[in-house]
C-alpha cells in the first residue's frame, strides 16, 4: 500500500499548477471576496466623485461632451462674488443651524432620558419632524412663512403686535432665519436621540458616585456626563454639519435660494448653475469646492475623538 | 467616626412596603454586614443610609445628627458599589481625588491625600491608569481608595465583591477586613454571601422580606439561631431540617420522619407531641451505634472533610467529617446528632423552641 501511495502522491506534487496554489492562496481568496464590496463602492461613490471633479476641469455643458479647460472653472468662481456669496451662506447656515441643533438637542436628550410620565410616547414624538419628508416639511415651512398666508402674521395681527404681513421669505435677513429655523426644527430629533442614546449608556451607579462625592446636579453633568457623552457628540456634530453644509432640498423647496441669493447654499447654487443653466463643469466646480470644507469638519472630528485615552482597550501603557 | 443609629425605618415603593420597621444600631468602629437573600431589603436600606433613597418613615441619624432630610453628600459618607462605578475618563488618581476637587481642595491637599491612601492600597504604580487598564481586583482596590481618601464618618459597601472570581474575592475580603482594623471606620457592608459576613463582620444583621431576622456576633448567630431561617441561611452546608414531633416520656426525645428517634436534650416545656423542626449541622453528627439508621446516597470528599449526602427515614441530609470514613453509596450507617448541639424550632413559626 505504502509503496503505490508514494508514487502517486509525487506527480501530483509536480502537477500543483498555479490555479491549484492560488485556490489556496489565502490573499488571492481574501481579494475574490471582496471584489463584490469594492465594486459597489467604486461604482456608487469612487466613480460619480472622481466624474464630478474630472466635470469640474471640463466646460462641459448638457448636450455637449466638454474640453479639458484645467482650473479655469475655479478661476471664474474666485472672480464670481455670488459664488462667495453662497460660501458665506453655507457658512452662516451650518454654523447657526449647527450650534443651535447641538443646544436644543442635548437640551431635549438630557430632558428626555429624565423619569417621567409617557416617557417612551414622548421620545418617539421628538422624532416626527425627522420622519416626515422634507419636501413636504419644506411645503409646510413654506406655507407658515408665506407672505400673505403666514399663520404667524395672522396671529400677531390678531394680537394687536404688528399691523401689516411680515415678508417672511423676501426680506433676506428674515428669509435666512427661516430656512435656519426650518432646519434646525428637522435636525433637532436626530442630535436629540442620538445624544439621548448616549446618555443611556452612561450606568445611573456614576452619578450616585458623584452624588456622594458632593457633586451637585450641573457638576454631574460638567464632570460626568459632558466627558462621557464627548465621543457621541463628536460624531453626531460630524453628521449633522455634514449634512447641514450639503443640504439642499429644504432650500430648494422654500426659496430656491431667493430673495437676491441671501439663501443660496453651495449646494444650490451648484444645481442651478449645472442642470438649471447647464453649466455642468461650473456647476460641479462649486460642488467640488465643498470637498475642502467637508474634509475639515471630519477632520475635526476626527483628531476630536482620537485624543481620548480613556476609550482605548486595554493596554497598560 | 461615629455611630449609626436606624431606627424603625420603612420603605415604601408605591404602595409595596419593602422594609417593614427596620432597626439597627451599629456602634462607633463597628464592621456591621447586613446580610440575606436578594430582595430581601438590604441594598436599599444601605441606599437610605447613603441618602440615594428616601426614607419612607422611622428615622436614621449618623452620630448625632438625624439625617433623614440631610443630602448625601453632607451626610460624611463614602460608598463602594458593587459595579465600582469609578469615572471611567478619569486616572485613579483623579478618581480618588474627584470629591476632595468637589469640595475646591487645594492640589497640594488632594495630592497628599490621594498619595496616602494609594499608599494604604499599594496603588502607587497605578495612580496615572485609567479604569479600563485595571484589572477587577485593582478596580475593587481605587473603589475603596475613593472611599478612605475622604477619610468619612461611615464606610458603606454594597457586594464589592461579587464581581470578583473565587480566590479573589477571599484575598479582597481579608484585604478589607485588615483595612477596617486599621482605619476603624465604621462600616457597613451588604452581601448575600453568608461567607463574608461570617468571616467580616463584627456584628450581622440578617435580613429577610423586609424585616430583621436577627442581630449578633457571627457565632452567636451560628451557634444560637432565633429562627428556622437564620438557622439555614448562616453556615455552609446549610443546616439540615428533620419535620416531626416531640416526645416526652421519662426521656425526651424527637420522632422525625417515618418514626425515626433522634436524641433531644431537654424538651421544651408542655411539649409532648408538639410538631417541631429538627436542626442538625452537618458537622455534629457522628458515627455511633446508638444513631440513626441512614443510608448513603452520595459522598464528597474535599480533601480537608468530607460530605456525606444520607437519608435518614426517607428524609435528605447532609453530614460532614474530617475523619476519613470508607463509605460508599448504598452503605447503611448509624449517624448520631450530638443532642447539647441539636436546635428545635416550632412547626409553624420558626421560632427556636430549645434555649
Amino acid at each position: 500500500m505504502a509503496d503505490v501511495a508514494i508514487p502517486r502522491a509525487k506527480p501530483q506534487m509536480s502537477e500543483d499548477n498555479v490555479w491549484t496554489r492560488l485556490k489556496h492562496n489565502r490573499n488571492w481568496l481574501g481579494f475574490w471576496f471582496m471584489v463584490p464590496a469594492m465594486a459597489f463602492l467604486i461604482f456608487f461613490l469612487a466613480y460619480p466623485l472622481g466624474l464630478g471633479i474630472w466635470l469640474s476641469f471640463t466646460d462641459t455643458r448638457i448636450g455637449r461632451v466638454g474640453q479639458f479647460v484645467g482650473t479655469e472653472n475655479y478661476e471664474w468662481l474666485w472672480d464670481d462674488s455670488i459664488f462667495w456669496l453662497s460660501v458665506f451662506n453655507t457658512l452662516l447656515y451650518t454654523t447657526v443651524a449647527s450650534a443651535i441643533k447641538f443646544a436644543v438637542g442635548l437640551y431635549l436628550a438630557l430632558l428626555l432620558n429624565e423619569n417621567m410620565p409617557f416617557k417612551a410616547m414622548l421620545r418617539a414624538m421628538v422624532l416626527i419632524p425627522f420622519i416626515v419628508p422634507t419636501v413636504l416639511s419644506a411645503l409646510a415651512f413654506w406655507w407658515i412663512f408665506d407672505s400673505q398666508f403666514s399663520i404667524i402674521s395672522w396671529s400677531l395681527k390678531h394680537l394687536g403686535l404688528i399691523n401689516q404681513n411680515i415678508n417672511f421669505l423676501g426680506d433676506t435677513t428674515w428669509a435666512r432665519i427661516c430656512v435656519i429655523f426650518a432646519n434646525i426644527w428637522r435636525g433637532v430629533p436626530f442630535v436629540a436621540i442620538t445624544l439621548l442614546a448616549g446618555l443611556q449608556t452612561v450606568s445611573p451607579s456614576l452619578y450616585e458616585a458623584a452624588t456622594l462625592d458632593g457633586a451637585t446636579r450641573w457638576q454631574n453633568f460638567r464632570f460626568i456626563t459632558y466627558p462621557l457623552l464627548t465621543p457621541i457628540i463628536a460624531v453626531v456634530m460630524t453628521f449633522s454639519v455634514l449634512f447641514t453644509f450639503t443640504d439642499f432640498q429644504l432650500i430648494w423647496a422654500m426659496t430656491r435660494g431667493g430673495p437676491v441669493n441671501a439663501t443660496h447654499l453651495m449646494a444650490t447654487l451648484s444645481y442651478q448653475r449645472a442642470i438649471i443653466a447647464g453649466q455642468l463643469g461650473e456647476g460641479a466646480a462649486i460642488s467640488s469646492a465643498m470637498i475642502p470644507f467637508l474634509l475639515a469638519a471630519i477632520m475635526v472630528s476626527w483628531f476630536g475623538l482620537q485624543r481620548r485615552k480613556w476609550q482605548q482597550g486595554e493596554n497598560n501603557d | 467616626m461615629s455611630s449609626v443609629q436606624i431606627r424603625d425605618v420603612r420603605k415604601s415603593f408605591g404602595n409595596f412596603e419593602v422594609l417593614h420597621g427596620v432597626t439597627v444600631p451599629i456602634e462607633d468602629g463597628q464592621f456591621v454586614v447586613l446580610v440575606g437573600p436578594s430582595g430581601c431589603g438590604k441594598s436599599t436600606l444601605l441606599r437610605m443610609l447613603a441618602g440615594l433613597e428616601n426614607i419612607t418613615s422611622g428615622t436614621i441619624s449618623i452620630g448625632d445628627r438625624v439625617v433623614n432630610n440631610v443630602q448625601p453628600k453632607e451626610r460624611d459618607i463614602a460608598m463602594v458599589f458593587q459595579n465600582y462605578a469609578l469615572y471611567p475618563h478619569m486616572t485613579v488618581a483623579d478618581n480618588m481625588g474627584f470629591s476632595l476637587k468637589l469640595r475646591n481642595a487645594g492640589a497640594d491637599e488632594i495630592n497628599k491625600r490621594v498619595k496616602r491612601a494609594a499608599e494604604i492600597l499599594a496603588l502607587g504604580p497605578l495612580l496615572d491608569r485609567y479604569p479600563r487598564q485595571l484589572s477587577g481586583g485593582q478596580r475593587q482596590r481605587v473603589a475603596m481608595g475613593r472611599a478612605i481618601v475622604r477619610d468619612p464618618q461611615v464606610f458603606l459597601f454594597d457586594e464589592p465583591l461579587s464581581n470578583l472570581d473565587a480566590k479573589l474575592r477571599v484575598a479582597m475580603r481579608t484585604e478589607i477586613k485588615e483595612l477596617h482594623q486599621r482605619l476603624k471606620t465604621t462600616t457597613v457592608y451588604v452581601t448575600h454571601d453568608q461567607i463574608e459576613a461570617m468571616t467580616m463582620a463584627d456584628k450581622i444583621v440578617v435580613m429577610h422580606d423586609g424585616i430583621v431576622e436577627q442581630m449578633g456576633t457571627p457565632l452567636e448567630l451560628y451557634d444560637k439561631p432565633d429562627n428556622q431561617f437564620v438557622a439555614g441561611f448562616i453556615g455552609s452546608p446549610a443546616m439540615n431540617f428533620l419535620k416531626g414531633h416531640v416526645r416526652v416520656n421519662g426521656v425526651a426525645t424527637f420522632e422525625g420522619p417515618n418514626g425515626v428517634k433522634l436524641p433531644l436534650k431537654t424538651a421544651p416545656a408542655a411539649s409532648d407531641g408538639r410538631p417541631a423542626v429538627y436542626g442538625v449541622r452537618p458537622e455534629h453528627f457522628t458515627i455511633a451505634d446508638d444513631g440513626a439508621e441512614a443510608e448513603i446516597v452520595v459522598v464528597e470528599p474535599t480533601g480537608s472533610e468530607t460530605q456525606v449526602f444520607a437519608k435518614i427515614g426517607g428524609e435528605q441530609v447532609v453530614a460532614v467529617f474530617r475523619e476519613r470514613h470508607q463509605f460508599n453509596p448504598g452503605d447503611k450507617v448509624r449517624l448520631k446528632p450530638d443532642p447539647s448541639l441539636v436546635h428545635l424550632f416550632d412547626d409553624a413559626t420558626g421560632k427556636r423552641l430549645n434555649a
